[in-house]
């Protein structure tokens, strides 16, 4: 556990990691700030499928989006001399992280799907595909950071 | 769970024994990041075959004086 939280001495972290830290964080953060402006605003008794939620999705995504742009040019400066280092084992790492948090937007998919033909209000379709690229994200995210951390074989 | 792997390697000796190369050289020399020659040494990750080459050429040795393989499968020497 020690080596998944950063508690040794001398930790290394490498520049494709502290990527994958700030993937996880902000698609927490931002979905966080969607889902606390959603319930505030259903909040006086509104049904949840009646609650403005296009402008929060769209303002969040934005946001992560920019918050994660910002953040990786903060990292990139920090340490200049490794910026956007990649070689085999962080490629190798990314593919096996994308992979697994792919798992998360063919749930979403198929979800919509069912919640589509079930004519359930867009508000729902929008919110289980929404979610499932904060999944997808959070998982892809952690799956890399265990392959970082707690090392990781190709075979 | 992260599959145990029967490969062990010396590449911590064969840094002292160059001169104390530190990681950072031996990286650059072989074309990964400082973290990755971390990861090697400590068993954590197995190099390509092109990269563990590429490492027993830095300390001019064959490539089974880099990278040992136990007789049994998964299992640490």
């Amino acid at each position: 556990m020690s080596k998944l939280f950063y508690m040794g001495v001398g930790v290394d972290v490498a520049f494709q990691e502290k990527r994958a830290w700030i993937m996880g964080a902000v698609a927490i953060l931002g979905y966080a700030v969607y889902l606390a402006v959603v319930l505030a605003r259903s909040g006086g008794g509104v049904p949840l499928a009646e609650v403005a939620y296009i402008a929060p999705l769209l303002w969040t995504v934005g946001g992560a989006i920019a918050v994660s742009i910002a953040l990786n040019i903060a990292v990139a400066i920090a340490s200049p001399g490794e910026a956007d280092a990649k070689d085999q084992r962080d490629k190798e790492i990314a593919r096996l992280g994308d992979y697994t948090g792919q798992s998360f937007l063919v749930i979403a998919a198929v979800a919509a799907l069912a919640l589509a033909m079930a004519e359930a209000d867009y508000f729902w379709i929008s919110n289980a595909i929404y979610l499932g690229f904060v999944l997808s994200a959070v998982l892809g995210s952690a799956v890399k950071l265990a392959a970082y951390r707690r090392g990781f074989q190709s075979w | 769970m992260v599959k145990p792997t029967g490969i062990t390697n010396r590449i911590r000796v064969l840094r002292f024994e160059r001169a104390e190369m530190t990681q950072a050289d031996l990286a650059e020399r072989i074309g990964v990041t400082r973290q990755t020659v971390i990861a090697i040494e400590k068993g954590r990750y197995s190099p390509s075959l092109e990269t563990a080459f590429r490492i027993a050429r830095v300390f001019a040795v064959p490539l089974e004086q880099v990278f040992q393989y136990s007789d049994e499968e998964g299992t640490a020497p």
